[in-house]
């Protein structure tokens, strides 16, 4: 673990590895839930933690170095189910990129258990992992100038659900129905960071 | 529709509603918004009786024309330019009392880029996750303001102040934008860093509400590529390949993967959002406080 000043009220704590990331967000969580930290906003991404908004950003990156992370993070949430309908375009390439018949991807696909690692992009747009490694996926050669709304897509080692019609290089292996984004919800993003998250294949 | 409300009847070249915008949700992908020059919108609000909460008009350069259809106090501030009502000069920085169905005209700016209505009230559209800042990066909060659209008011709270002009800052003629190096001042030569923070740089026509865009000395890369997605504050200066330093303003992205040299100073972005394009830009070097 590496904590990194931030102008003068930020700290970006990198780790090793995206597990590690997805671990410290759970429990900087948990902490700030117990009233232990104070701070403006947590923002995990691919191997780092931004905290943003901290008085005394150096006291907390000293106090950072002693912490006991556990590696699992705590599951205490079911996981939330998207049906998927395996139709996208990019289906017959990301089934060659794979080297498996096409009506495989969607199996593969549905049978991983998927967290949500970071959002970014556009609100609600979250960055799930879980897929093994030798399904990383390059993104397009040329991005699309309009993905659909609801679009199940790849890229790297992520899978992303657009959560309205925008530009995107990702790679489309399905849609859904599923509202990822309704600022009038209680829960304005369907997938927050560290939510757990299944693909449930249905037809088309 | 109630009648408290504000007719626009020339929207200008981009004109928005703006509050303290909607920091907190970075995590899910949300910029923070708000307005740009925030010590601007904060006056105007003091002017006409507002809570520091209550959402202004944010104008671009040309400024922006309304009716209200009730009598309503309003108040002009950031950007300095002339204000009329129905063609009689009125005064900018003071509260101004504006009769229903009356001309507000919002000249283009003297100096500076964005001028601040407040009006008694606040303007009153839906509120999206605590906030009505327009955000151009994602879209969220109210479109900007067309011709012909009609903006809610809510209820004045207070009494407009009592002075005759309050003071403000100018726009710079040079902007200076005070830095402290990092998080990836590692990711660009030491001579890189040494040209960011000695060199001048001029602000780019490119620049908007997302971020300053500057031109200037290209910055040399000690670690070539794009780092892994990694979130990012206001102020950072980020350095997009084939491009000049980017400082983040209120709609910038909330993750990003080209390397943050600098961050600036939060007191110094008010200014920045003033900054004219060709202005000169100077980034020092300050230590963390």
């Amino acid at each position: 673990m590496r904590t990194l000043p931030v102008g003068d009220d930020a700290l970006l704590v990198e780790l090793s590895s995206g597990d590690e990331a997805q671990a410290l967000h759970a429990e900087l969580l948990r902490r700030r839930a117990a009233g232990e930290l104070t701070v403006g906003e947590i923002v995990p991404a691919a191997r780092t933690v931004l905290l943003d908004g901290l008085s005394e950003p150096s006291r907390l990156a000293a106090r950072l170095a002693g912490w006991n992370i556990p590696h699992v993070p705590p599951r205490a949430e079911e996981a939330i189910e998207i049906p998927v309908r395996y139709d996208g375009p990019d289906l017959a390439d990301v089934a060659a990129l794979w080297g498996v018949p096409r009506h495989e991807v969607a199996r593969i696909h549905a049978a991983a258990e998927f967290r949500v690692a970071f959002c970014g992009f556009a609100p609600g747009f979250g960055y799930l992992t879980g897929l093994p490694d030798r399904y990383d996926v390059p993104r397009r050669a040329t991005p699309r100038t309009a993905v659909p709304a609801g679009s199940v897509a790849l890229a790297g080692p992520y899978t992303g659900v657009y959560p309205r019609s925008s530009p995107g290089g990702w790679q489309l292996i399905g849609t859904t129905d599923a509202v990822l984004w309704d600022h009038a919800r209680v829960r304005a993003a369907l997938l927050a960071p560290g939510a757990r998250v299944r693909f449930l294949p249905v037809g088309s | 529709m109630t009648d408290r409300a504000l007719c626009v009847v020339r929207a200008g070249a981009l004109t928005t509603v703006q509050d303290r915008g909607r920091p907190g949700h970075a995590h899910l992908g949300v910029p923070r918004s708000g307005a740009l020059d925030a010590p601007a919108a904060a006056l105007v609000n003091r002017l006409v009786g507002n809570v520091p909460e209550a959402a202004v008009l944010e104008t671009t350069l040309n400024g922006c024309s309304l009716r209200p259809r009730s009598t309503v106090v309003v108040a002009v501030g950031g950007a300095p330019c002339p204000v009329t009502v129905d063609g009689r000069p009125a005064p900018w920085g003071a509260p101004v009392r504006v009769p229903a169905g009356a001309l507000l005209d919002i000249g283009p700016a003297r100096r500076g880029v964005r001028s601040y209505l407040g009006v008694a009230g606040g303007v009153a559209v839906e509120p999206v996750l605590g906030s009505r800042s327009t955000d151009l990066l994602s879209g969220l909060g109210p479109p900007p303001l067309a011709d012909g659209a009609v903006l809610p008011l809510g209820r004045p709270v207070g009494p407009p102040a009592h002075v005759d002009a309050a003071p403000q800052p100018g726009p710079p003629a040079e902007l200076v934008l005070r830095v402290t190096p990092g998080p990836r001042d590692d990711w660009f030569t030491a001579d890189a860093v040494r040209t960011l923070l000695t060199r001048a740089y001029r602000v780019s026509p490119a620049s908007n509400r997302i971020g300053l865009r500057t031109e200037g000395p290209a910055l040399a890369r000690a670690v070539p590529g794009e780092l892994p997605s990694e979130g990012v504050v206001l102020g950072a200066v980020q350095v997009p390949p084939e491009s000049g330093p980017v400082v983040f303003l209120a709609d910038h992205p909330t993750t990003g993967g080209y390397p943050v040299v600098a961050v600036v100073r939060a007191a110094d972005l008010a200014a920045a959002a003033q900054a004219t394009p060709g202005t000169p830009v100077r980034f020092t070097a300050v230590g963390r406080r």
